[in-house]
């Protein structure tokens, strides 16, 4: 390996190393390994999320995938500190590994209509 | 005929709260009257979350309720410098033209207030789903500012952007806004959302409020009145008071206090329970603001 050849390798190490860590740490700086995380797929519509509880457990790798069918719908944890917008069109995936148990509140926090209040959900973190 | 004065007394013993707003200092609830104060400044009052166009069992008096309180600020002894809503004057649909007949139908019902200096401002339910526009065609600005009798009133808009954002834009005016104000101005807001984070779970906050208290924080005097909660709430975020009104169309329970923000039920036996709205008296030698609370009739 010439010093030319050599410093493009350096370069491309960087920025996939750079490029994995964004990835990883998209809103909850807490993601470690995506190779072990569990993937929730939650599809948000007015005035819903499907599913709307989800049970993880205390330190689990988890990788949340959303699919908005009909407005930029808004998943905000507060309690986590975790939100997204969710455009319809493209999936949207958020990285989680809760380091507490207990109940967590989701919303809709993009109001999205009448339903807007009712649009919400749990995440129940065991140990 | 009671006078204005003889009535503020009567609403303080009666029952109505009085709520004392010192600019200089921390809040304190109050139920009698200040003795000897002076009501010969001005007042305003404020209306809000009126969500004309609702219907269900929180409210089955919805299409009488924003007209007894319109009667009931006409009958007032004294009348207001102006009257402000501060947002939610309808409740939402996805159809844009019930949205325009909803906020046209307002405008008309209003329109009967004696008080012809009525300022305006936008809730989620009025504004969001089209980012104020119909809004705008009627209601003008969602977000300006005025001044009255010294005090320097700034009207914010938190809800034409459905997430709850003031903005980059509105934030770069209210910073030249206050920019003309010295650091001791008796200011005023007006915003439909909480600026601060009251309830995030039930998205009673907005997104970037706290660069707008930022921003007021370096002045001495301001005081912040606000709607969205449907019930009378004081907050302090150092030294700037924050009050939410009661709405006009059913009331939510407090902060936090149960899972769902779900209206309280409608009570048969006391129809209007927990609805009214308020007069605030700036008395501007004193530096305080007066806020009484009215339930939607006299009676």
């Amino acid at each position: 390996m010439n010093a030319r050849h050599g410093t493009a390798w350096l370069i491309s190490v960087l920025c996939l190393t750079v490029a994995a860590f964004i990835t990883m740490n998209v809103a909850y700086g807490s993601s470690k390994n995506t190779a072990k995380e569990r993937v929730i797929k939650i599809v948000a519509q007015r005035f819903s999320f499907t599913p709307n509880e989800l049970k993880l457990k205390k330190g689990e790798n988890v990788r949340l995938e959303f699919t908005s069918l009909d407005f930029v719908h808004g998943f905000n944890v507060p309690d986590l500190n975790l939100r997204a917008d969710l455009p319809p069109g493209k999936i949207t995936t958020l990285h989680l590994t809760p380091d507490k148990a207990g109940t967590f509140d989701f919303i809709c926090d993009n109001f999205c209509g009448a339903g807007h209040e009712d649009m919400g959900g749990k995440i129940i973190v065991g140990n | 005929m009671i006078n204005r004065r003889d009535f503020m007394k009567l609403t303080a013993i009666g029952g109505g709260a009085v709520f004392i707003s010192g600019l200089t200092s921390l809040s304190q609830a109050a139920t009698g009257y200040g003795k000897g104060a002076a009501y010969d400044d001005f007042y305003f009052v404020q209306l809000s979350d009126t969500h004309w166009g609702y219907q269900g069992p929180a409210n089955p008096e919805e299409a009488n309720t924003l007209k007894k309180a319109v009667a009931t600020v006409n009958g007032l002894e004294s009348q207001p410098d102006f009257i402000v809503f501060t947002g939610d004057l309808t409740h939402t649909t996805d159809d844009p033209k019930e949205r325009r007949k909803r906020l046209n139908e307002f405008r008309d019902i209003v329109s009967e207030l004696k008080v012809e200096n009525v300022r305006f401002i936008p809730g989620e339910h009025d504004a969001s789903l089209d980012n104020g526009a119909v809004y705008k065609e009627i209601f003008g600005n969602t977000f300006y500012s005025f001044d009255h009798k010294g005090v320097h009133f700034v009207m914010l808009d938190n809800v034409s952007d459905p997430g709850a954002n003031i903005g980059e834009a509105q934030l770069a005016w209210l910073a030249a806004d206050l920019a003309k104000q010295k650091k001791d101005a008796k200011i005023v807001v007006f915003t439909h959302r909480p600026l601060f984070d009251l309830a995030p779970k039930w998205d009673w906050a907005t997104r970037d409020g706290a660069k707008a208290i930022d921003m007021l924080m370096p002045y001495t005097n301001v005081t912040v009145f606000y709607g969205h909660i449907h019930q009378e709430h004081h907050h302090q975020t150092g030294h700037i008071a924050h009050h939410s009104a009661k709405s006009l169309i059913f009331p939510l329970p407090a902060p936090g206090s149960q899972e769902k923000r779900t209206p309280l039920p409608w009570d048969d036996s006391m129809p209007n329970k927990g609805l009214g709205f308020r007069e605030v008296e700036a008395e501007i030698k004193t530096a305080e603001y007066k806020i009484i609370e009215f339930p939607v009739s006299r009676g």
